[in-house]
């Protein structure tokens, strides 16, 4: 959930339009919480993901839940610490990287979510390095032992991909911000 | 640099009213508007405002009476089951003419019916709610940061008129997030009118009475054509909705909310394919756009396409304002679905077959 926030506001300082939707549902102990986010250069008509382009994925039970929306196409990056699988789905790829292992070594379980991050960061071209360390600055201005962490998770994530891996583009979105509406709705008269 | 801050509907509903002088909140718990009731909580604190969690919906609604009734802008807000428990206090304000603003993040009904969202609560929204011969002024927003500057329409409105305005969003609305601007905030001046018939305590005048049983032989009849001419001058000036490639529009798509985006989508999709089809998006949905439509039908417009996330309540007020005309048809999801673009392209080449 806080993943796909940032996701959001990282979409949001590049002028994309942006939705996120938050699962709502009687969620118990246990159970899957996740939230969708819609990142796009046009106007966004339904917050809601049938098939996503992205899943991250960081349990076994999310996993096996929502593999089975993925569609050609899709790429799931899964934290392998918590979801072991030699599962292979045609026509999606699957990216696994331990992201809760490496959470664990930098000091702190928590982080797990950044690494995932930096590795769809860098996957998807969506945010380079240097806006998600200012992004990252700003949000933990009052927390600066907090930001080291999150800096160095982030990286962790972004380096697990090599350079030459960077090839899952979000579709028809272009990694320039240019953005062909802003967002609709603006003030009444 | 930040220009932008990325909020849930239910939070810029809240933010709207602290930017509207609203510094009375009441309000009980309930999915999927539990947002904007933790919302409040905060803010009321830092605004130096009154935030009460109430015992029930009945004693919030009734708390906003009285905030009301003393001429301060107030809200309350709840889901579908707690408006429903609203009615009562609802009708009461509208009889007493007293402003206050109601907002519903509507779920799946009847009954508790589940969380998931739904457009459900059409007709208690635009025909009154409660008993009597009354009418809400209804605003529908599909963007949250719609759903912000509807809210502060809604209390100006309710002051202007002196009578309940409702804001009216489906669940996703309430739940999902999207970047508004700060200016909606900031730039906003709320249009406050004086209102001299509030219990502010007799001093120097003469007691003010505010009572909705007019038991004098006739004084009803009376009150209530006044209030028939007030609902008249709202139809006639406050009536708002958008209008989308409508001019050659050989099919007019109607809805509001959330579906209007859904809808439009549609829409683009089937110009792309040369079809030539529009939409009509009530902005109020009390008072109905009907003008619109009827323009429509005058016009290239053959026939008219609904969709609602409910089982088709809007269809009677498109019915009514095309008159007979046009065919109306329906195409819609309930209990928590949610229409997509494809089903709604699906729907439009069905009609287009068969006319």
């Amino acid at each position: 959930m806080v993943l796909g926030r940032i996701i959001a506001e990282a979409a949001m300082s590049l002028g994309k339009n942006v939705t996120w939707m938050p699962s709502y549902g009687a969620e118990v102990r246990g159970g899957t919480a996740y939230s969708m986010v819609v990142i796009s250069d046009d106007e966004i008509a339904s917050p809601v993901v049938d098939n996503a382009d992205f899943f991250i994925i960081m349990n076994a039970p999310s996993f096996d839940k929502f593999k089975k929306t993925a569609v050609k196409g899709s790429a799931i990056i899964l934290n392998s610490s918590l979801a072991e699988t030699n599962e292979k789905i045609k026509g999606i790829k699957i990216i696994k990287i331990p992201a809760t292992e490496i959470a664990i070594s930098l000091g702190k379980a928590m982080v797990a979510n950044t690494v995932m991050f930096g590795c769809f960061a860098r996957l998807s071209g969506l945010i380079d390095k240097e806006k998600v360390m200012k992004l990252l600055k700003d949000a933990l201005a009052q927390k600066q032992h907090l930001f080291e962490i999150n800096k160095n998770a982030f990286s962790e994530g972004y380096d697990f991909i090599p350079a030459n891996r960077q090839n899952h583009r979000l579709p028809g979105l272009c990694p320039v911000s240019n953005p062909t509406h802003g967002p609709r709705g603006g003030r009444i008269k | 640099m930040n220009k932008k801050i990325l909020m849930t509907g239910n939070e810029a509903v809240g933010e709207a009213a602290i930017s509207a002088g609203c510094r009375f909140y009441a309000g009980y718990p309930i999915t999927p508007q539990n947002e904007l009731t933790a919302y409040m909580a905060k803010r009321m604190l830092e605004e130096k405002g009154v935030f009460i969690q109430s015992e029930s919906e009945l004693a919030a609604i009734n708390m906003v009476f009285g905030s009301s009734a003393v001429g301060k802008r107030a809200m309350t807000s709840s889901s579908s089951p707690g408006i429903s428990l609203k009615q009562e206090g609802i009708s009461y304000l509208a009889g007493c003419e007293l402003p206050a603003v109601i907002v519903n993040v509507m779920r799946g009904g009847p009954g508790l019916g589940n969380i998931a969202p739904s457009q459900a609560d059409y007709f208690q929204s635009t025909r009154g709610g409660g008993h009597g011969d009354y009418r809400t002024i209804a605003l529908a927003p599909a963007y949250v940061q719609e759903a912000a500057g509807l809210t502060q329409l809604a209390f100006d409105l309710a002051d202007k008129y002196r009578n309940p305005a409702l804001v009216v969003m489906d669940g996703l609305l309430g739940q999902m997030m999207e970047p508004v601007e700060k200016t909606q905030f900031t730039d906003y001046k709320p249009k406050l009118v004086k209102k001299p018939w509030a219990l502010t305590g007799a001093k120097g005048r003469r007691p003010n009475i505010i009572r909705s049983l007019l038991l004098k032989q006739g004084a009803l009849e009376e009150f209530n054509e006044r209030l028939c001419e007030k609902y008249k001058a709202i139809e006639n000036t406050q009536t708002r909705y958008e209008k989308f490639l409508t001019d050659d529009a050989e099919i007019v798509i109607v809805a509001y909310g959330l579906t209007s985006r859904i809808a439009r989508h549609a829409v683009k999709a089937l110009r792309k394919k040369n079809k030539k089809i529009g939409l009509i998006r009530p902005i109020t949905i009390w008072p109905f756009p009907r003008k619109a439509m009827h323009d429509c039908a005058k016009k290239a417009t053959k026939a008219f396409l609904v969709v609602e996330m409910s089982c088709g309540q809007m269809v009677e007020d498109v019915r009514l304002a095309v008159n007979g005309k046009r065919p109306v048809y329906f195409y819609g999801r309930s209990g928590g679905g949610v229409p997509t673009n494809e089903a709604i392209e699906q729907e439009i080449l069905k009609i287009i077959k068969g006319l």
